[in-house]
């Protein structure tokens, strides 16, 4: 419980958005990536949060009643990275090095427009980290100058 | 007269603590702005001054081991609570990314504020005691 604490909730969060960021330009990256059967294709990736709970910090305190609900909690961490079930995109391109004998290729099930809006998303939230982090730093500078003319 | 540092300083010293901890906690929410099922939480900060105030009066529980319970903490008011959602989204999310935004700045003057308080009672403790 101090202001060091912050440091930590904000870092999980700046690792956590850079790292949905991550997963958006990989997608991205590959949305042209054809492959000629549906195993073979990239799926878009997404990356599942959860919030931390300070009791997973300190396991001395796991026992005592109440002392989940009592932690204002520790951050967020990344649970996992989901592939993408939608459909792939079938397209007929005969020339295509990788076509299969009737002639289709698979495409990624990227959605590039959800993936800018993503991206949007992400970098703002990796902004608005990095400004309570900034908060905090100046808030501990002050509690440095106490007591100073 | 016995000198009691913490008498002299007053309650603001609990309440810098207090906006320490509003802080932490909305520091939380804002860095689980896009955790699905997450929910915002909030100090009640009158409860909490409340509290400091009893514990300023000796009617605070004195701890002597760590794993000794607060009685203060099993009361089901307890000061962190939830926050009521004016919009929940769809994955039960209950941040709202701005509305944290401003209270975690609110917050911060507030701190700040609190400080000025608390560093005029040390300006004028460290006067007292030159003899100026």
């Amino acid at each position: 419980m101090s202001l060091g604490s912050i440091f930590d909730i904000a870092g999980s969060g700046m690792t956590a958005q850079s790292l949905r960021l991550n997963t958006t330009a990989s997608n991205i990256a590959n949305a042209e990536t054809a492959s000629s059967s549906t195993g073979e294709t990239y799926r878009a990736r997404k990356p599942v949060f959860a919030a931390i709970q300070q009791s997973m910090l300190n396991p001395s305190q796991q026992g005592l009643a109440f002392a989940s609900d009592e932690s204002p909690g520790a951050g967020v961490r990344v649970e996992g990275i989901v592939e993408s079930d939608a459909e792939l995109q079938m397209r007929y391109e005969p020339d295509h090095p990788a076509a299969n004998e009737d002639g289709y290729v698979f495409y990624p099930n990227v959605n590039v427009v959800e993936e800018m809006a993503d991206m949007m998303s992400s970098s703002r939230s990796f902004q608005m980290n990095v400004d309570i982090m900034n908060s905090a730093k100046s808030m501990m500078q002050r509690i440095l100058t106490l007591g100073q003319q | 007269m016995a000198i009691s540092l913490d008498g002299a300083l007053g309650i603001h010293q609990p309440a810098l603590e207090a906006r320490i901890k509003r802080a932490e906690v909305l520091a939380n929410n804002l860095a689980n702005a896009d955790t699905p099922g997450f929910k915002a939480r909030d100090i009640d900060f009158g409860a909490m001054m409340q509290k400091a105030k009893q514990d300023m009066n000796g009617l605070g529980m004195e701890k002597t081991h760590d794993r000794h319970m607060d009685i203060s903490s099993m009361a089901p008011d307890s000061e962190l609570l939830y926050r009521v959602p004016h919009q929940p989204s769809v994955d039960g999310n209950t941040v709202d990314t701005q509305q944290e935004q401003s209270r975690f700045m609110r917050n911060a003057m507030e701190y700040q504020a609190s400080f000025q308080f608390l560093n005029g009672k040390v300006t004028g403790i460290k006067k007292a005691l030159s003899g100026q």
